[in-house]
């Protein structure tokens, strides 16, 4: 596979820059913050990530969808990312799928209609603790019927709030840290003995601490097998991290043009910015490594969508590095701005902040790049 | 089966049968490069039959058209052919200036007695090229160059001095910047070919501070050229310069790819040994190389995405001088943590264990990378110029 878009996926990008640019620019997320909207997305934007056919990007045709890969998700998120539109689509289209490609036809037929139609809303509930340790798992689920009973905390559950069922990962063996034991569950809404407590992020976007106080579900609701969550989970993983770092691309992107066409603009000592030297050589270190973050990260999905087993190191390959560049990217965005930089009513703050938070999303770079090592076995 | 996997399993059946098992091992210094030329002494056996027969099949430069030496596979069917040789670990048969900077600079704008002689020349191994660009006083500002030729009628009679050139005293053949009008100063610089043996042409080495002596300065005292030995126009070098440049800063990005070890910090566990975790006794060093690891692979990626786009006309004309700028300064910090992970054993100049102080030669060397064909410094300007489009640089 070469390295670079096929014709499909070259219109695919297209429609989705021209969707999102019109329908969910930066000013759509600034003016949702705005209104502090409690949901942190619109419910009529996720509905037209329906009709355009995204939703249906990792869900096979048998089921209705479109039967496509990482690559085609990736390039839908990068311009998710350039604008920084809030929507259920990397947890629920990307790493739900993900998890319930994994799961019974029942659950497929259960909750793939709604993802298809953008009305049914995925929360991943996965984290415990304030870093991202996905075998650090102590929820317990016991057996309890015909099905079980889950009780635990979690944490970082994006969109918990609004979601129509969560994606839980539990113990049902084993002792935290280990990877045999853990299952997964699509626990529905409005279980009994769960509670949330919702709150903003830096990006706006909202999150859920949760309670699983006994929560009660049937046999129905676990996705694969029991005790042998960890291979569910690792499929949902690869997904949301790929996915997460072709948003995170996006981002920098954003960010990098931004900050280019401000250096363009702003005269200070009777010149242009851009003409500083200062300023160009680290304009073009960004462009370098964003370069070189989206390819890593084209090369993670295209691995995924071939099946091969290198995309494991790749995944975190892309995480880390698509990390550490958008990072880098919108650290230089600020800079470079000045003293507007700084200012709520200018957008580079807004990617400033986006990329903090999708940074610690499935792992940070730090995270990654330790994942990297463990595979090479040092 | 579709053309391409015929074209792969006949490109994998025609190496195994003809890659000799010394040419799979993977080339662990300067010795074990071929750079041909008339004066070149084999190895041994296996790089001289290895030589022979990709020259035979095209293969030196597998993507040239058969009429130059090549073999004419299209981009598809190239990467194949180094997938297949990277999966058995070919050596290149050939390397050489020849192939990576003045063939592509030849294939652009040389006339078709100049492809058909010089190509077949260099694709067969037979004449071995350097590069006359820098002088003393003209390195980053390349273009203030001062070697002149002054025009005699049916030759151009050759006067000043280049520095740095690589292998001039090993070389056969020269590719020269030299001035022909000396008002005006882009288009002023021509673009020549010269026999090193010419009268008038002498060498003196210059020693690198990894104790080798790979490049000299060059001197030319009326030095006659044969007016058809110009490739371009008239005063029109420099187009044919920049061009080449590019694919120099090509090939010079490839030694960020390493030696196609998957993982750096893998090959630490004995130098520094591990703790109860399995991990390296290092906390702080196995971070760096974890970064490092990351790093490297993006890059190469970014390798493949890179030669995918230019070979499909996807690419900006100006990519090579980012991947110059990434891949060398991405080798250095390579050679930092080799140095690093094997401590005092790296330290060794002249023992026999540490082969003649490889790795130390190796790390200094590499220091070169980020200078030779254009600085970093002068790669992050021309990105900020030509494809950032920032104003004034
Ligand atoms: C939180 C905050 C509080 C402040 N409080 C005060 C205050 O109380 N009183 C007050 O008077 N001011 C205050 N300032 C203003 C502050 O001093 C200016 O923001 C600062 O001097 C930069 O000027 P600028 O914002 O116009 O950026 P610019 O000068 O436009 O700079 C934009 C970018 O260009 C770079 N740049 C500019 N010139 C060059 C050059 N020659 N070479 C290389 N790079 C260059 C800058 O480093 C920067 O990255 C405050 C700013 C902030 C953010
Ligand atoms: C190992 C090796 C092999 C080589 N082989 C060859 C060869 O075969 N043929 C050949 O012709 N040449 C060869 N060179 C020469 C090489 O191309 C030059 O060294 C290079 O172009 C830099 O020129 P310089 O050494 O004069 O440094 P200078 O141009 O003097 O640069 C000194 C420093 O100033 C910086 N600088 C210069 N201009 C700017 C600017 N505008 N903005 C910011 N910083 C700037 C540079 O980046 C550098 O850090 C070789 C060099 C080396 C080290």
């Amino acid at each position: 596979m070469p390295m670079y878009l096929n014709e499909d996926q070259t219109m695919l990008r297209d429609s989705a820059r021209e969707f999102l640019k019109s329908e969910a620019p930066v000013s759509h997320m600034r003016k949702l913050r705005d209104e502090n909207c409690k949901d942190g997305f619109r419910h009529a934007l996720w509905k037209q990530f329906g009709e355009m056919g995204f939703t249906g990007i990792l869900i096979g045709e048998d089921d209705g969808g479109l039967g496509l890969g990482h690559v085609e998700a990736g390039v839908v998120l990068e311009e998710i990312g350039r604008n920084l539109s809030p929507s259920p689509f990397l947890t629920t289209a990307i790493a739900g799928v993900a998890a319930l490609n994994h799961g019974g036809q029942h659950l497929k037929d259960k909750f793939f209609p709604g993802i298809l139609a953008g009305e049914t809303v995925l929360a991943l509930a996965i984290d415990e603790g304030a870093k991202h340790r996905p075998a650090h798992i102590a929820t317990k689920a016991e057996r309890s019927g015909n099905g079980f009973k889950l009780t635990g905390q979690k944490q970082f559950v994006i969109q918990g709030a609004s979601a129509d069922a969560l994606i839980v990962a539990a113990r049902t063996a084993g002792a935290p840290g280990e990877t045999d034991g853990i299952t997964l569950f699509a626990v529905e809404k409005d279980a009994a003995n769960m509670s949330m407590d919702s709150a903003r992020l830096v990006d706006s976007s909202m999150a859920a601490h949760v309670t699983l106080d006994g929560v009660e579900v049937d046999g129905d609701a676990v996705i694969g097998e029991v005790d042998n969550g960890w291979q569910v989970l690792s499929g949902l993983l690869r997904a949301g991290r790929a996915g997460s770092a072709a948003e995170l691309v996006g981002v920098g992107a954003g960010a990098m043009d931004m900050t280019v066409d401000y250096l363009k603009q702003r005269k200070q000592f009777g010149r242009l910015i851009g003409e500083f030297q200062a300023l160009q050589h680290r304009s073009a270190h960004v462009y370098s490594e964003m370069g070189i973050a989206r390819a890593a990260v084209l090369k993670a999905q295209q691995l995924l969508d071939e099946g091969k087993d290198s995309a494991e190191v790749y995944v975190s390959v892309a995480k880390a590095k698509a990390g550490r560049t958008t990072n880098l990217a919108v650290r230089e965005g600020v800079q470079m701005h000045g003293g507007i930089g700084m200012t709520d009513e200018y957008d580079i703050g807004f990617y400033m902040k986006r990329d903090r938070a999708l940074n610690e999303f499935m792992g940070d770079a730090n995270f990654h790049a330790g994942r990297v090592a463990e595979i090479f076995g040092y | 089966m579709s053309d391409l996997e015929q074209f792969r399993m006949e490109a994998r059946a025609w190496l195994e049968e003809n890659c000799p098992a010394e040419m799979r091992e993977p080339v662990r210094g300067e010795d074990d490069v071929c750079w041909g030329g008339r004066n070149w002494t084999f190895k041994n056996e296996a790089q001289k039959l290895w030589l022979e027969r990709c020259v035979a099949k095209g293969y030196t430069v597998p993507d040239w058209p058969q009429a130059y030496g090549g073999a004419g596979l299209t981009a598809a069917q190239a990467k194949i052919l180094r997938q297949e040789m990277a999966r058995i670990n070919a050596r290149p048969p050939l390397s050489s200036f020849g192939i990576w900077m003045l063939g592509p600079a030849l294939l652009q704008f040389g006339t078709e007695e100049q492809k058909v002689h010089y190509l077949g020349q260099i694709a067969r191994g037979e004449i071995r090229w350097c590069q006359g660009y820098s002088e003393p006083g003209s390195g980053s500002d390349l273009v203030s160059l001062q070697t002149f030729g002054e025009d005699k009628g049916d030759h151009w009679n050759v006067n000043g001095s280049k520095i740095w050139t690589s292998y001039a005293d090993k070389c056969d053949w020269i590719f020269c910047l030299v001035r022909t009008d000396k008002t005006n100063k882009y288009q002023g610089i021509s673009f020549l070919l010269f026999d090193m043996t010419t009268p008038g042409v002498s060498t003196k080495p210059i020693k690198l501070i990894s104790g080798n002596s790979p490049f000299c300065e060059t001197f030319f005292d009326n030095v006659v050229v044969p007016k058809d030995q110009i490739v371009g126009q008239l005063n029109r070098g420099w187009d044919v310069a920049k061009y080449l440049l590019g694919h120099e800063r090509e090939m010079i990005s490839g030694g960020g790819l390493g030696d196609g070890a998957p993982s750096l910090g893998a090959q630490m566990v004995a130098s520094i040994g591990t703790n109860g975790l399995g991990q390296l006794d290092d906390g702080l060093l196995r971070a760096e190389l974890a970064q490092f690891d990351v790093d490297a692979l993006a890059f190469k990626a970014m390798a493949e995405r890179f030669t995918d786009e230019m070979k499909s006309g996807k690419g900006h004309p100006a990519q090579p001088n980012m991947m110059k700028y990434a891949g060398t300064e991405l080798n250095k910090r390579r050679h930092e943590l080799v140095m690093a992970g094997n401590g005092s054993d790296a330290l060794e100049w002249e023992s026999e264990a540490s082969k003649g102080g490889a790795k130390a030669r190796n790390w200094l060397r590499t220091k070169a990378n980020s200078i030779e064909g254009g600085t970093s410094e002068v790669m992050l300007n021309v990105i900020a110029k030509r494809i950032l489009d920032l104003p004034g640089a």
